[in-house]
Parts: structure tokens; sequence; C-alpha cells
């Protein structure tokens, strides 16, 4: 099968242009860096059927971080490369072209963005270009479509290759200079409204207080939102589904297997929320408290991506994120993380070396709380109040700077300075937000289901067999002496390896006080991540480094547990 | 005359004449556009040896502070 890959600068639209061609869903965004590994799919153009990589972003043929590595490796294996350029920007998109047309590969130009130059004051001579590259040059609007039936007729169609071009860097720049003059004409504009609003949101005295205002409506925002999913629809339809679970427990009678389905009864009742079974709590914590939060977090989340302001909010960060071994850029994959911990540790692949990008995904698996750990620390302690919340919220970040200037002290490598271009600000689409909102759904839920069935079962087992109990006899000294919990918190503790969402049901039911909670809760959530954000870790990190960064996690947690305990609870 | 743009007060603009440091990190900077000739602006430094945003070709981009004192401009 013919191999079409796209290749262009980062945040040019080739993903856009990937789901146009393809039919197939990817996620897109208004920043660079959004594609971090490529993704692929087949389509039938013109009776032919053609496999397509859509590559990460990449400003040149010289990679500088581990996406534009990917990009490298793809664009070897390429029959045909379709080279997405900004028409905003021509004149350093240029230089990717000049150094794809050296590759001696057939190659196709989607001159993108086509809308956005007319209206920026860009005119372009599109035959022009073709006269001056050799190659077939085409206007395309990828968001709204225009163009890309056009593109895909060249897909299908036998291209000669291009006289390869063999240039130093200064040719080539001269050539760039070169063909620009020729072809481009700009008419200059006047400061628009959306330069004023892009200057404010990125210079330190407007754009600090502005960041605060949108950060505390953002999340705002995702609690109301969750709450309001909560309390309309998922407890409703979890209200109607007890009746027929509490007939099922009865149906089954005491024994193993209600053990395991429905879990223990509360009072003689089934509780959702302390039942602890595969079908009682093991279904409503995911999806009746967790999932709704978790749409919420991933609706903002893609309008303020689609937006471009997270580019912004990576300069405002940057003497901050300095100061813990990263540079801005590291905002990214905390942002990310804050919806889910895998996504977030392989955004770290936008920073350039490996200690930041370890430092960057260990600190995001010890003290940046994905959905369902911000569900759990919600749902354990909302009902003793915000404070209880909020210090344990003081306490994960501040863990992330110690944690973060320690290792960044520690560790050997370079940190690289942030060099990011800010897109400009784009109004988010609607029907591109949810889309992207449903698919990091349908990713979280079958991420989450089978690690939901097989973690219960594995609890439930080790519960009924009475190993979580001896186990838990065994770590008591660390458990009791050190954190100050009372003995059966160990079992919730242990629960926490493989799912920390349940371990609230298990917390729950003990009666200890909130000082004791919060200590629990934190240790909690910091000193394991779960298994999806584990096997992420192995992948981006490697075997050595995962063993560096749990033992990171579990100094880390256990230090700082019993640290809070001493504040909360005292000696 | 010349300066480093990390010298400049905010507002100003020049052109650029010269790019300090290896021919890796050069290239960097010129595949991002910046690059003998241009045009180059400074928006906003940040303080705390914080990054500088710079405009070209009316385009924003962040650079650190390590980045910026590599760049030489003539007013």
């Amino acid at each position: 099968m013919k191999k079409i890959v796209l290749m262009g600068n980062p945040n040019v639209g080739k993903s856009v242009v990937f789901s146009r061609l393809t039919g197939t869903r990817v996620i897109t965004s208004n920043y660079p860096g959004t594609t971090v590994d490529f993704s692929q799919g087949t389509s039938c153009l013109h009776k032919d059927r053609v496999y397509i990589i859509d590559a990460p972003g990449t400003y040149s043929l010289t990679p500088s971080n581990i996406a534009e590595e990917v990009a490298l490796r793809v664009v070897k294996e390429a029959d045909l490369i379709i080279n997405v350029v900004d028409a905003t920007n021509l004149e350093r998109n240029l230089l990717l072209t000049l150094e794809l047309l050296s590759l001696n590969k057939p190659l196709v130009v989607a001159l993108n963005l086509w809308d956005e130059a007319h209206h920026t004051g860009v005119e372009i001579d599109v035959t022009r270009l073709e006269e001056h590259l050799g190659v077939p040059v085409i206007p395309t609007v990828a968001v709204t479509g225009e163009g890309i039936a056009h593109l895909a007729e060249y897909c299908s169609k036998p291209l000669s290759q291009p006289t390869p071009l063999f240039l130093t860097e200064d040719e080539k720049w001269k050539k760039i200079g070169h063909i620009t003059q020729e072809v481009q004409q700009i008419t200059h504009r006047h400061h628009s409204i959306r330069d004023i609003i892009s200057d404010a949101t990125i210079k330190p005295l407007t754009g600090i207080p502005i960041a605060v205002l949108i950060i505390l409506s953002a999340l705002w925002a995702v609690i109301t939102i969750g709450e309001t999913c909560i309390t309309s629809i998922t407890d409703p339809l979890f209200e109607c589904y007890l009746p027929f679970i509490t007939s099922l427990s009865d149906y089954i009678g005491p024994g193993f297997l209600q053990q395991v389905l429905i879990g223990e009864l509360i009072d003689g009742q089934v509780d959702l929320e302390q039942s602890m079974g595969i079908l009682t709590t093991g279904l409503y914590v995911p999806f009746g408290i967790v999932l709704p939060y978790v749409i919420a977090f991933y609706l903002i989340a893609a309008v303020l991506e689609d937006s471009g302001y997270l580019p912004r909010l990576a300069t405002l960060t940057d003497t901050f994120f300095h100061k813990v071994g990263m540079h801005g850029y590291g905002i990214v994959p905390v942002f990310l993380g804050l919806g889910c911990n895998v996504p977030g540790i392989l955004a770290t692949r936008v920073l350039e070396s490996r200690k930041q990008r370890f430092i960057a995904a260990t600190l995001i698996a010890i003290s940046v709380p994905c959905m369902a750990k911000t569900a759990m620390i919600f749902g354990i302690l909302g009902q003793y109040g915000t404070l209880y919340i909020l210090i344990v919220l003081i306490i994960l970040a501040l863990v992330y700077v110690v944690t973060g200037s320690v290792l960044s002290r520690i560790l050997k490598g370079d940190c690289p300075e942030i060099f990011l271009e800010i897109p400009p600000y784009r109004r988010p689409r609607l029907d591109l937000v949810l889309k992207k909102t449903w698919m990091r759904l349908v990713a979280f839920i079958a991420e989450a289901v089978p690690y939901l069935f097989l973690g219960v079962l594995l609890i439930n087992i080790l519960y009924a067999t009475g190993f979580l109990a001896w186990l838990g006899t065994v770590l008591s000294p660390l458990i009791v002496g050190w954190l100050g919990l009372p003995q059966e918190a160990s079992a919730a503790l242990l629960t926490g390896f493989l799912r920390k969402d349940l371990a609230i049901g298990m917390l729950l039911p003990l009666q200890m006080t909130p000082g004791q909670l919060v200590v629990a809760v934190t240790t909690l959530t910091m000193y394991f991540p779960c298994v999806g954000a584990f096997a992420v870790l192995y992948k981006e990190l490697g075997l050595i480094d995962l063993g560096k960064a749990v033992c990171v996690m579990v100094c880390t947690a256990f230090l700082v547990g019993g640290l809070v305990r001493f504040i909360c609870i005292g000696i | 005359m010349n300066a480093f743009i990390t010298e400049l007060e905010k507002g100003v603009s020049g052109k650029i004449i010269g790019l300090q440091g290896g021919c890796g990190f050069v290239n960097q900077l010129r595949s991002m556009g910046i690059r003998e000739g241009k045009i180059i602006s400074i928006v906003t430094i940040h303080p705390f040896r914080g990054p500088v945003v710079v405009r070209l070709d009316g385009k924003l981009i962040t650079l650190g502070r390590g980045f910026a004192n590599r760049i030489i401009v003539e007013l």
C-alpha cells in the first residue's frame, strides 16, 4: 500500500488535514506539539487504498526533541510526502519544504490556513510558488474541508520525483528569501483588538491577574458542570439501578459470589459508595462520580486548548518552571495530567532533554491529581468542608515545587530554555470541542473499564482470601506507627495500588478524624500512579528511570505523609 | 547602535544583525524565522530573568533569557 506522510511545522493543522483525508478522528488543538506521536489511518482515494501517517510537527529535519525524532523516522518510510504549510507564515515554513525536497521523494504542498492568510493581508501567488518549488501546491482550509478533495486527487496520482536540491544553510535562506519576495504580498494592517488582547495576556503585569482569573473560572466551571451532571444525570440513573441490584443481591444470597459482585452490605443494605462489589462500588464510583468530572474537565480543557491560551500561560509560568528544572512548556503536561495522567505523561515529549522529561513525568505521577484522584479527594473530604480539600491541594502543590527543585539539583543533564511560538487566538469551534471531548471520553472509558473489573475482582479475591488483612498486619508499623492511621486503612492504601478511586469506598466506613483522612488521602494520591499511568511511565522512561521514579514517589509519599501526620494529628 | 535584545526596552524594535552560538543553535533560531535582516520588536521582558517575548513577521515568539541574549540587533 502506498504510504503517505503528512509533514509540517508545529501547529499548522496537519492533524486536521489528516482527519479530513482519512475520516479518522484525532485530537487537534491550537498550540504547537499537540501530536507527540504519529497517528495512522487508511483511506480509499480514487479506488486505491492508501496508508496515511500524521507526523508530529517539526521545524526542520534536524530534530530537537522526541516528537521531532518521531517525525524524522516516519518520513523516511514515505512514498509520498504531503508538506502542510502555514500560508500565514510562508517564509519560515519553506525551510522544511526545501529540506523535504532534498529527500528525493514525491512531494505535494498543502498551503493550509489559506483563509486566515487572506484575512491577515497575506496574498500568495500559487502558480509562481509551484514554479519555484517544482511540486504541486494546493491551497486548503482544512477545518472547513476546502481544497481537500483536490489534495486527495494528488495522493492517488503517480507523481514524478522533484529534482533533488542540495543546498548549504546559507543558500537555503537565500532561496527562501528570493521565493517569498517573488510570490508573497503582505498588506500591512493595523493593530487589531486580537493583538491587544494577545499582548495583554502575555505581559506579566496584566497577564498574571488574567491567568488567575481564567484558571479560577475554569475550575469553577469544571466543578459546576460536574456537580450538575451528577445531580441531574448520574444519580437519578443509579437510583433506578439500585432496586435492581438489591433484588439481585437477595437472589444470590450470602457467599463468595455476593462478596465479589455486590460486596459487603452496609446496615443490611446495598450501598453504592461503600459496598465494594464489582456491580456496586465498582460501577458507581467510576461512572457515577468520576466520569461527570472527567467530562466537565475535558470540555473546558478543549476550549482552553483550541483558543490558543496555553502557550501564553506557558510564557507566564516559565520563570516558575525554571526553578523546578523545566521551562514554561512544562505547563502542557501538567494541564493534561489534571484530566488523566496518561496523556499528561505522553505530553512530556514536548520537553527537550531527558532530565526535563524525567522530572516532568515523575512530578505528574506524584502530585498532579487526575480527575479520578480529585474526585476521591472531594468525595472523602467534601463533607468536612473546603478547608481540608484546600490543605490537600496545597500540600500537593508544595510537594511539586520542593520535589521538583530537589530533582533539578541532584539530577545530571541540561535544562534547555523555552523557545516557543505563540499561536494567534482563535475562536474555539463548538463541533471540534465536542468531538475532542467525546474522543477523550471514549479513550478514558476504554482504559478505565478493563482495569475497573480486573482491579475490583483482584481486590475482592485478595480480601476474601484474607491476604489483604495479613499484609495490613505486616505493614502496620508503617501505617499505624508512622502515618497514625487505623490498621484497617492499610487495606485501602493497598487497594490504591490498583484503583485509587475505589479506595474512597474503603476509607469512608473507618470513622477516621478529618486529620487522619488528610494524611490518608495525601499518601494515597502520591505514593503510586494507577496501572495505566505506570505502563505509560515505563514506555516513556524505560525500566531504570521508572525504578528511580517509583523510588522518588514512595519515599516522597511516606515522608510527606509522616510530616502531614505530625502537623494535622500530632504525635 | 548595536545591542543584545535583552538590553532593549519593551516596545523597541531593531534589525537583527547577528546570532551568536553554535551551528545547531543558530539553525534552530533561523528555522523559527529569527535570522539576520529581520525586524524584531520586544513585546515584553518578564522579570526575575524570565523569558522575553518578541514579535517578528507579525508572530509572537517566547524565548528564554539565554536564547535572547544571543541575538544582536541594530537600532
